[in-house]
């Protein structure tokens, strides 16, 4: 996977996850252009398109676009499959996710990607493996930050 | 978890902004406040400081002052600014950035933590942006994690490999080793890290090939395990076992058992399990056996197998989910050559899909069918796609009526069938025909000679219902002009005779020439269509002259610009009224014959000229205006031509041309008028006249009878290294050939 992009139906991202390496400048403009021919495309219509040299598949949940640029040889169900898994993901851990959660705790849906995806590729085949390191990782965040307001000085080593 | 209050409570104010202008005053405030606390060396709410930070780099604005934030925070022992740092890291610095690198060090670090969900953070974060630099450096620690680690670690590790091998490919023989003895890992996680690191790793190194096809029966038994194996809940999607798993163990047993027989024979029995036992009914299955498919087709499978993976693509043609029959067709376009009669097969739906509603499937469809077209089917594919042109999209109009062409060319049946083909997407389509295929139309009319009368009916009862399609314009034109007399001669086999006129024909070119819609090239040819006529048209030469006086811009357009050879054309065609003398008809065709409706190519100059006024002039005057030598002297030579504008304003060209051995140079002329005669003068082609070359042009318009003008001209110019200046007196002009 190059890329990965959510969008509102307005066209506002919430999310942009790149695994090539762009200048700030290209990623804007391949954002602005892909945007506006995903949201140009009606109901009905397929997930996949071919815009420039990539294959692009996407879906729609809700009032977010879930957007996926592959390579060639990738292959596009599986993607469609990836990107169920992640909102799957998503839901479990907000308990029924909408677009308001991801807008305001934005940083933990990357932290969720991230330990679902790795490099653009699937790191963990199982859903319940995902958020049980998701879980240990916010639990030592969250004695981290507590430790760290009474001794600014600690260290907490797992 | 705590909530990170702040960075809420400032998306809240952001977004209740009501104008872009209020938002960039809030992002604006904020961003100073953040530069001002990332000064500081607070401890508490740094972490939160550069979430908003990275919050409104989303929104689109700048935050590159938070690199460096982003390197303290990664260097922090505290896990909650670790995290928050290495997101950073990967929204905010790329490999391009010189920053990154002071990363390295810390990543090398994290990599060794006792920590696994800190070593995590620096293998995700070299995995998403390590640079060729730092893939470099810290490849050793990777391979030592693939080894000696658990398997969240282990899992990561792979597909931190996969990165670094992406990077520089040398370093997959680092990995190698390790990459075969992480297949008898029972973590999926892992196995599938492994299986994308061997791919990776043959992908990039061919030499790798045989080393991994020893992995053959080891990945025969991993995909044997998941299909087989009972309810999986962790794995299971849609009653598939770890379809993801399933898709990357086919991808890279593709890729081993491509040109080798040996692999190939090992995998084709499981390919066959697969196949027909894997439920398509969602998209997980549907998944799997895409990727079976594509496997199958491109290793060395049995025949049996091959029709096998042939007919799941004909049943996904006809699933009811778009996104499966679009994948079909893709796959089937790529085997469409080397397996064409099992594509044949499936003809039949893939032409319904011409009817989808979704335009991509569409596309798919019209190139599968144009790759299908043969010569047995010629007849009713054509039907098909003539059929699906009148309702094609625009985006793909122009793409069908080439694919329509050249399937016709190769298997037309019969001329007539071809001729019926042309015409019918010339008037469905006309305005979608790609230019460059007007010239090869033409030519296959002309050559289908018993159907010329049969074509211009029909094209010219196209024309005078639309003249907006270019290309039905243009050849219809073409032929209109060729097979004119037969147009006029009113009736033809095939078709309902219809009355044509001479009139009936002009008025048709003359609404072309008249129509903002018609393009320079359509106009053109509407020209020459006349003046083809013109040799046959018996009673209509005034209309025909007309048509000439109100579109002379074109007409000169047509035969070209202005040559600076001066190869003016002595022949004088003049005569009177009402007797069109086969003599004037001789000349006109000896003048326009073997002329090519080639715009703007021309290298022959002719003037038209119109005669108006009392006499009643019927005929057409082709004629150069006489070429007479003012000064000549050292070698250069001073030649002057009128031509008539309008009735009462000329145009003189003077042409100077130069015999010596040497350029001349800076060249210049100047005219002096009487004071009753207005003169505007034109760009000259230049101030230097090479030597032994081309004329060189210099030419003034004047408000002026030929006969009333009187010219002084000076000539300045410099000729083997002397200064000449000279005046001539031009007391009489030659008077272009008036009646």
């Amino acid at each position: 996977m190059q890329f990965m992009l959510l969008f509102s139906r307005q066209g506002k991202l919430r999310l942009q996850k790149w695994y090539v390496p762009l200048s700030d400048k290209e990623k804007k403009k391949i954002t602005r252009e892909l945007v506006q021919t995903v949201l140009a495309r009606k109901p009905k219509m397929c997930s996949f398109l071919e815009w420039r040299d990539l294959k692009i598949v996407y879906k729609r949940y809700a009032s977010l676009y879930f957007c996926c640029a592959i390579e060639d040889q990738d292959n596009e169900l599986i993607t469609l499959e990836i990107i169920h898994r992640y909102v799957e993901l998503l839901d479990k851990y907000f308990g029924s996710v909408c677009e308001l959660d991801i807008i305001f705790n934005f940083e933990k849906a990357y932290f969720i990607l991230d330990e679902f995806l790795l490099g653009g590729e699937a790191q963990e085949t199982s859903k319940k493996n995902v958020l049980k390191a998701i879980e240990q990782a916010d639990l030592l965040q969250e004695v981290n930050y507590s430790l760290s307001l009474s001794l600014p000085h600690a260290v907490f080593m797992v | 978890m705590a909530p990170s209050v702040c960075l809420q409570e400032m998306i809240r104010v952001i977004r209740s902004a009501r104008t872009q202008g209020e938002e960039r005053g809030v992002i604006q405030r904020e961003c100073a406040a953040i530069r001002a606390q990332f000064r500081q060396a607070d401890s508490g709410g740094r972490s939160h400081n550069l979430a908003k930070l990275l919050y409104v780099h989303m929104l689109g604005y700048p935050a590159h002052f938070g690199q460096m934030e982003c390197v303290r925070m990664i260097a922090s022992p505290r896990y909650s600014e670790k995290r928050i740092g290495y997101l950073g890291a990967m929204m905010l610095l790329d490999e391009k950035q010189d920053a990154s690198l002071l990363i390295t060090n810390s990543i090398k670090n994290d990599l060794s933590h006792s920590s696994q969900y800190i070593q995590s953070l620096a293998l995700c974060t070299l995995a998403c942006m390590g640079s060729a630099e730092m893939c470099r450096d810290l490849a050793p620690e990777i391979e030592r994690l693939l080894k000696a680690s658990n398997s969240y670690i282990k899992k990561k590790a792979a597909l931190c490999a996969v990165h670094i091998v992406r990077k520089i490919p040398e370093l997959g023989e680092l990995f190698t080793p390790s990459a075969h003895s992480l297949l008898s890992d029972k973590n999926h996680g892992v196995l599938h890290g492994a299986v994308v690191l061997i791919t990776e790793l043959c992908e990039r190194n061919p030499g790798n090939l045989d080393e991994f096809r020893k992995a053959v029966p080891e990945l025969v038994q991993i995909m044997k395990g998941l299909v087989t194996s009972g309810y999986s809940p962790e794995h299971n999607v849609a009653g598939i076992s770890d379809p993801f798993l399933q898709v990357r163990v086919l991808r890279l047993l593709r890729i081993l058992g491509r040109n080798n027989d040996e692999a190939s024979d090992a995998m084709n029995d499981l390919l066959a399990q697969v196949a027909t036992n894997t439920d398509s009914s969602k998209t997980a299955g549907s998944a799997v056996l895409y990727e079976t498919v594509l496997t199958i087709m491109d290793i060395k499978s049995e025949s049996g197998l091959r029709v096998l993976a042939v007919n799941i693509l004909g049943r996904f043609l006809l699933n009811n989910d778009r996104n499966i029959r679009y994948i079909s067709m893709t796959s089937l376009q790529k085997i469409v050559q080397t397996d064409h009669t099992a594509v044949q097969r499936h003809r039949g739906t893939i032409v319904d899909c011409l009817k989808d509603q979704d335009a991509s499937v569409k596309r798919r469809a019209l190139e599968l069918s144009l790759a299908l077209v043969s010569a047995a089917n010629i007849r009713s594919m054509m039907k098909e796609l003539l059929r699906f042109l009148s309702t094609c999209p625009p985006e793909l109009r122009s793409h069908a009526t080439s694919g329509i062409f050249n399937a016709a060319e190769r298997y037309a049946p019969s001329q007539r069938w071809h001729i019926d083909t042309i015409l019918h997407v010339l008037i469905t389509a006309g305005g979608d025909v790609r230019d460059e295929t007007v010239p090869n139309l033409i030519q296959l009319i002309s050559v289908a000679s018993e159907l010329h009368c049969y074509t211009v009916h029909k094209l010219y009862r196209a024309l005078i219902s639309d003249i907006s399609q270019q290309s039905l314009v243009q050849v219809a034109c073409w032929c209109i002009g060729e097979y004119g007399d037969l147009l006029l001669k009113g009736d033809c086999d095939e078709i309902e005779p219809m009355q044509v006129t001479e009139d009936d024909v002009l008025d048709v070119l003359e609404t072309i020439l008249q129509s903002h819609m018609s393009s320079p090239t359509s106009r053109g040819f509407a020209l020459t269509a006349i003046m083809k006529l013109s040799t046959r048209i018996t009673n209509n030469i005034e209309s025909v002259v007309s048509i000439y006086g109100s579109f002379v811009c074109d007409l000169l357009d047509l035969l070209g610009e202005t040559n600076t050879s001066s190869q003016a054309n002595q022949n004088q065609v003049n005569t009177t009224s009402n007797s069109t003398s086969s003599s004037v008809q001789e000349n006109l065709l000896d003048l326009l014959g073997g002329l090519e409706p080639t715009p703007g190519k021309g290298n022959i100059l002719f003037y038209f000229n119109l005669f108006t006024g009392t006499m009643s002039v019927t005929c057409l005057c082709v004629f150069s205006a006489p070429n007479v030598t003012v000064y000549e002297k050292g070698g250069v030579n001073l030649k002057l031509q009128c031509d008539n504008q309008t009735e009462t304003a000329i145009t003189v060209t003077f042409t100077a041309s130069n015999s010596t051995q040497s350029d001349i140079t800076s060249f210049t002329l100047q005219a002096a008028v009487p004071k009753s005669v207005q003169l505007q003068m034109k760009a000259p082609s230049g101030d230097v006249i090479p030597a032994q070359v081309c004329p060189h042009f210099c030419r003034f318009s004047t408000q002026s009878a030929a006969q009333h003008l009187k010219m002084r001209v000076r000539l300045s110019y410099t000729s083997q290294g002397t200064l000449c200046q000279d005046m001539v007196q031009i007391d009489s002009f030659p008077s272009p050939a008036w009646n």
